[in-house]
């Protein structure tokens, strides 16, 4: 009998920075799986974005570049335009995708740029400890929110995959979450379609996964895990928003 | 080869295409739009890659991406557009990737006017985005040396894995000079493989390569920027260029001038030389490094009495003038910086008034 479970080849061999129960590490994995999976190791770019898996290119075991904050999107452009053989990923927080680049985002989107991008929606800014997001909950509370987000003054949350699935030019956009063991099967699946779809040559492909922050939702992991499924999933539905025909 | 008689900016994206540059990434902005709507038609004839990004910051990023993966690669705007590229410039020096930036400098700040500038001097040679950085800074004085200067520029890029900017003016963009490109230069930077993305299964590699700027430990990041300082010493020795102009003689007046206003000040100098009186011509090729030397020499020489730096800017090169004189002379500054350009009589009064 072979080995039932081993660490998947392109993802390191070391010890990430991520919190307790953070759902990144998670996410990390299923690309990683993927990317062996379809074996494209070799010829696969990653960027890493600014956030807490800003880090991410010390995970994962091929080729990386770090853009600035949002504009990883413009940057997969840029290196998939000009090496389209590439396989090539961005790897994206809610503060990073939803906020300062949203427009390099919506604007890759609509290219139907060849690339492929996972987006972590954990509804918090992460890495600078905890501020509101975007896709911060109405009454949520976070550090530039202290008695909950107020949607009179800031609207209500963003739902980037919805708002994708509004392009007209054809992609493949889904929104899966990672919040229990079959969850996360879904989301590998997507994951793995979304790299197959590049691999094909055939649309932008984006999978949004609902991810959860422990630390700033001052939450232990297993009730994060819980204020996640109760709280976000009733918001960002679970679900493929659009399919390449 | 035959001349040609070109507009700058087209001449500008020709000179790319046969430096061996096949990727153009750009956003419309006057008085620069004819390069993009150039290479629009031109990059697909050659097998290359023509984007117009959705915005300057992205289109920074989108050279950023392409340079990182090893590809020669150009942009053009004007300057609110550099504004918005400084951020990534910023990150593509500091990640130390070979990138062609060219700013057709038009006038501000905020949106300015369309008419020449050289309001951007302190932007392209002092910083522009944040931390410790330069950019090599190369300014034509017409279309055949915009032609020259960009096929240089991308070797350069490459020596130095870093940005490098042609700082041109609307003049310069918008008008028609005959142009000879040279042959072909075509330097593949040879140590690619050592730092670009290019896919493990391309390099033959097991090693992955990662472009970044992010060194959170402080040791590290030292040396990253002790890299880069060692980079611009290295420029400062072997890369500065200038042009003397009338310095063989015994003049009482030194003018350091560069781009368009350097063109017009020749026309004065023979002018003046006319009506017998001498003044010389220090023009800096490269902004940065700056010939601090050159421009030191010329001004100490005997027969000076007087400096000026004249520019269409309300005085940004005339610090690094005062610099180099070192205080041997006094320096004088005349400038306008609306779009109009000073006229040769304009600036044979200015220097009348000196005498
Ligand atoms: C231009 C710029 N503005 C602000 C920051 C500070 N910053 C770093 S990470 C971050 C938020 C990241 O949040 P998110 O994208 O949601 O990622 P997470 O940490 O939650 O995974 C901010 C605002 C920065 N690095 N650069
Ligand atoms: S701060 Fe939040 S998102 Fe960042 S590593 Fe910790 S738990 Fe994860
Ligand atoms: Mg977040």
């Amino acid at each position: 009998m072979g080995k039932a479970f081993s660490k998947p080849v392109s993802l390191s061999d070391t010890m990430t920075h991520y919190c307790p129960g953070c759902t990144h590490g998670i996410v990390h994995r299923l690309v990683a799986e993927a990317i062996d999976d379809l074996g494209i190791q070799g010829k696969t770019v990653g960027i890493a974005p600014v956030g807490c898996a800003v880090l991410a290119y010390n995970y994962f075991n091929c080729d990386f570049q770090e853009a600035a904050h949002g504009r990883a999107p413009a940057m997969a452009t840029g290196i998939k335009r000009v090496r389209p053989d590439l396989i090539v990923f961005t790897y994206q927080g809610d503060g990073d995708l939803a906020s300062i680049g949203m427009g390099e985002i919506i604007h890759a989107a609509n290219r139907g740029e060849k690339f492929t991008t996972i987006f972590i929606n954990n509804a918090i800014y992460g890495m600078t400890g905890g501020q509101m997001a975007p896709t911060t909950m109405p009454g949520q509370r976070a550090t530039t929110a202290p008695t909950g987000r107020d949607t009179e003054l800031t609207g209500m949350p963003i739902r980037m995959a919805n708002l994708l699935k509004e392009l007209v030019t054809p992609g493949y956009v889904t929104r899966q979450a990672v919040l229990n063991p079959k969850q996360i099967n879904r989301t590998k699946k997507a994951i793995k379609k979304a790299f197959e779809y590049q691999v094909e040559g055939k649309c932008f492909s984006f999978v949004e996964v609902i991810s959860t922050c422990p630390t700033n939702w001052g939450l232990t992991p297993l009730d994060a895990l819980t204020w996640a499924q109760d709280t976000l999933l009733p918001y960002y539905e679970l679900g493929d928003y659009k399919i390449p025909e | 080869m035959a001349k040609v008689l070109m507009k700058g900016n087209e001449a500008i994206g020709e000179a790319a295409i046969r430096a061996g540059c096949k990727n153009y990434f750009a956003y419309p902005i006057t008085p620069q739009s004819e390069v993009a709507e150039y290479l629009a038609k031109r990059l697909p004839e050659v097998g290359g890659v023509f984007l117009q990004g959705e915005s300057e910051v992205a289109v920074g990023y989108m050279i950023f991406g392409a340079a990182g993966a090893g590809e020669r690669v150009m942009t053009t705007s004007s300057s609110p557009g550099i504004s918005l590229m400084s951020e990534a410039i910023s990150y593509i020096a500091g990640a130390q990737v070979p990138a062609v930036f060219v700013n057709i400098m038009r006038g501000g700040p905020g949106l300015g006017g369309i008419l020449p500038s050289q309001g951007d001097y302190f932007q392209a040679t002092k910083g522009g985005g944040h931390g410790d950085y330069h950019l090599l800074v190369l300014a034509p004085d017409g279309v055949q040396e915009a032609v020259e200067m960009t096929m240089n520029a991308f070797t350069l890029a490459e020596k130095y894995r870093g940005p490098v900017m042609i700082m041109g003016d609307g003049l310069i963009g918008q008008m028609m000079e005959p142009v000879e490109f040279p042959d072909t230069l075509k330097t593949e930077p040879s140590n690619k493989d050592d730092w670009a993305t290019s896919g493990m299964d391309h390099r033959k590699s097991d090693k992955r390569n990662l472009v970044k700027s992010l060194f959170l430990d402080p040791t590290e990041l030292n040396n990253n920027n002790l890299a880069l300082k060692a980079k611009y010493d290295q420029m400062k020795r072997e890369e500065v260029l200038y042009e003397g102009y009338n310095t063989d003689t015994d003049y009482t007046v030194l003018i350091v001038s560069y781009g368009t206003m350097s063109r017009v000040c020749k026309t004065a100098i023979d002018m003046m030389k006319e009506q017998g009186i001498e003044v010389g011509l220090l023009r800096p090729k490269t902004l940065f490094p700056f010939p601090e030397k050159p421009v030191f020499d010329a001004a100490t020489k005997e027969s000076c009495k007087h400096v000026i730096s004249i520019e269409m800017s309300m005085g940004q090169m005339v610090e690094d003038v005062e610099r180099s004189v070192k205080g041997r002379r006094e320096v004088d500054f005349y400038g306008e910086c609306g779009g109009d350009i000073p006229t040769p009589e304009k600036i044979i009064q200015v220097i009348k008034a000196l005498l």
